[in-house]
């Protein structure tokens, strides 16, 4: 039962884990079956969707290094001229109407892989001070084991000078911490950057708490 | 649409990351704090549903996967309103439901408990709420099912839930139980949630009144996400 503190204000909901078969609501093919006209997550690229097409992909690893197959990802991010698909959006300016910039995946049973095929978004206007973000996707998993869902934030390698004066990654006090959250372009393969996810140990990822 | 920030989140009243009853989380929680930052503009917004992206029968998992009759089981309503932490209603959110079938098996290749498929039952649904925040699922009650923890470990018959608000920091997967349920005081899961008012938020109530009568069982269970505070003051208080 829900009851308001003595302001009137209500408590959230509590978290719970996913579980193992986060699939069956969310992504019901890869849980196995077809049940509903319209799967929700992927993202359509049109031909009038401004933007460099990029892919990013990684794969989460557990505090023992082994790579997590069950989980689920999704990413929220600005179109190519930094906007959001939503009204509270009114920063002036060109958008891509489009372009939605939700998109959501499970990683590989076998693999472990997760994969986006995407715009590398804009900069985005900041709303406390003056100036721009660096690029940078916001990454949220959910899966068995983690009992409240993760916010991570993917920024690019090949951005670095957007990044050097990128407020949140400033805010990170240890620099091979900022190290976590940017995605690294991989040779040979064009536009495709790798973000691998940490969820303990050395290398363990950033998470966000907004 | 006005700028609000989102009120911070009460993380005391969340599970902990790493709880060493649910051993799971021992692996992957993150041992180190979050960082905090001030809400974002992509915090602030997020992923806009239609109705058309639905189906009718998303949200009636009795007929949703039925192919030759009715699935078994309890036949439920579940039923609430999507509020927001300042009590008013969310509209048009999306609201996702995946659940084990009577005998507590889950349609997914990787589950592998004894019970039986279910031909006639999916085990998922989707809808949005409606202009008052509401929402309805009917389905059938699920089953409890061991689970590998402790070697006797059982979860109490449950929904899992997930939920969008209007800016992707209100995201939330979440769990909810049945009024009454033995198991729910043993359960590992629910108990990674160390305040006991905070897990019987997860526990939905039987809804007599909104049941039907001689067809189907009502449970009410209300959802809340973030609040927002208004920020109008400031940048005055701020510039002085």
């Amino acid at each position: 039962m829900i009851t308001p503190d003595a302001l009137g204000y209500l408590p959230e909901t509590p978290s719970q884990t996913a579980g193992p078969f986060v699939h069956i609501g969310l992504i019901p093919r890869q849980a196995g079956f077809d049940i509903f006209e319209n799967n929700l997550g992927a993202i359509t690229l049109g031909p009038e969707i401004q933007g460099e097409r990029i892919r990013i992909e990684g794969r989460i690893y557990d505090g023992t290094g082994a790579v997590i197959r069950d989980a689920l990802v999704e990413i929220w991010q600005a179109d190519s001229f930094g906007r959001f698909n939503h009204p509270v959006d009114q920063v002036p300016g060109p958008r891509d109407a489009g372009f939605r910039g939700w998109g959501r995946t499970g990683t590989d049973f076998e693999t472990g892989t997760w994969s986006f095929n995407t715009i590398k978004p804009g900069r985005v206007a900041r709303r406390h001070g003056e100036g721009f973000l660096a690029p940078h996707i916001q990454v949220w998993i959910a899966a068995r084991g983690i009992n409240l869902g993760l916010l991570t934030r993917l920024y690019f390698e090949d951005e670095a000078v957007a990044n050097a004066e990128d407020p949140v990654l400033r805010l990170i006090e240890q620099p091979e911490r900022r190290k976590t959250l940017i995605a690294q372009r991989v040779n040979g393969a064009e536009n495709t950057y790798v973000f691998d996810i940490h969820l303990q140990g050395e290398m363990e990822t950033v998470f966000f708490d907004v | 649409m006005a700028q609000e920030d989102f009120i911070q989140r009460d993380l005391a009243a969340h599970p902990l990351p790493i709880s060493p009853i649910y051993k799971t989380s021992m692996f992957r929680g993150p041992t180190r704090p979050p960082l905090s930052l001030k809400t974002g503009m992509a915090d602030l917004t997020g992923p806009i549903f239609g109705a058309k992206e639905l189906g009718p029968r998303d949200n009636d998992l009795i007929l949703n996967y039925a192919k030759a009759g009715f699935p078994v089981g309890e036949r439920i309503i579940i039923h609430g309103r999507v509020l927001d932490g300042n009590a008013r209603p969310l509209r048009g959110v999306l609201v996702e439901l995946w659940q084990a079938n009577a005998s507590g098996k889950y349609r997914h290749r990787n589950d592998h408990y004894i019970g039986a498929i279910d031909p006639n039952f999916g085990g998922c649904g989707r809808c949005l709420t409606d202009g008052d925040g509401r929402y309805i699922f009917r389905t059938i009650k699920p089953g409890p099912y061991p689970f590998r923890n402790k070697v006797n470990d059982w979860r109490p018959a449950h929904m899992h839930f997930s939920v969008f608000g209007t800016g992707f920091a209100q995201r939330l997967i979440t769990q909810m139980y049945f009024e009454g349920d033995p198991l729910i005081r043993h359960d590992s899961i629910l108990n990674t949630i160390p305040d006991a008012a905070a897990r019987d938020r997860l526990v939905a109530r039987l809804d007599l009144a909104a049941s039907v009568p001689l067809d189907t069982l009502a449970y009410r269970w209300d959802i809340v996400l973030r609040g927002t505070r208004a920020t109008v003051f400031e940048n005055k208080l701020q510039g002085n």
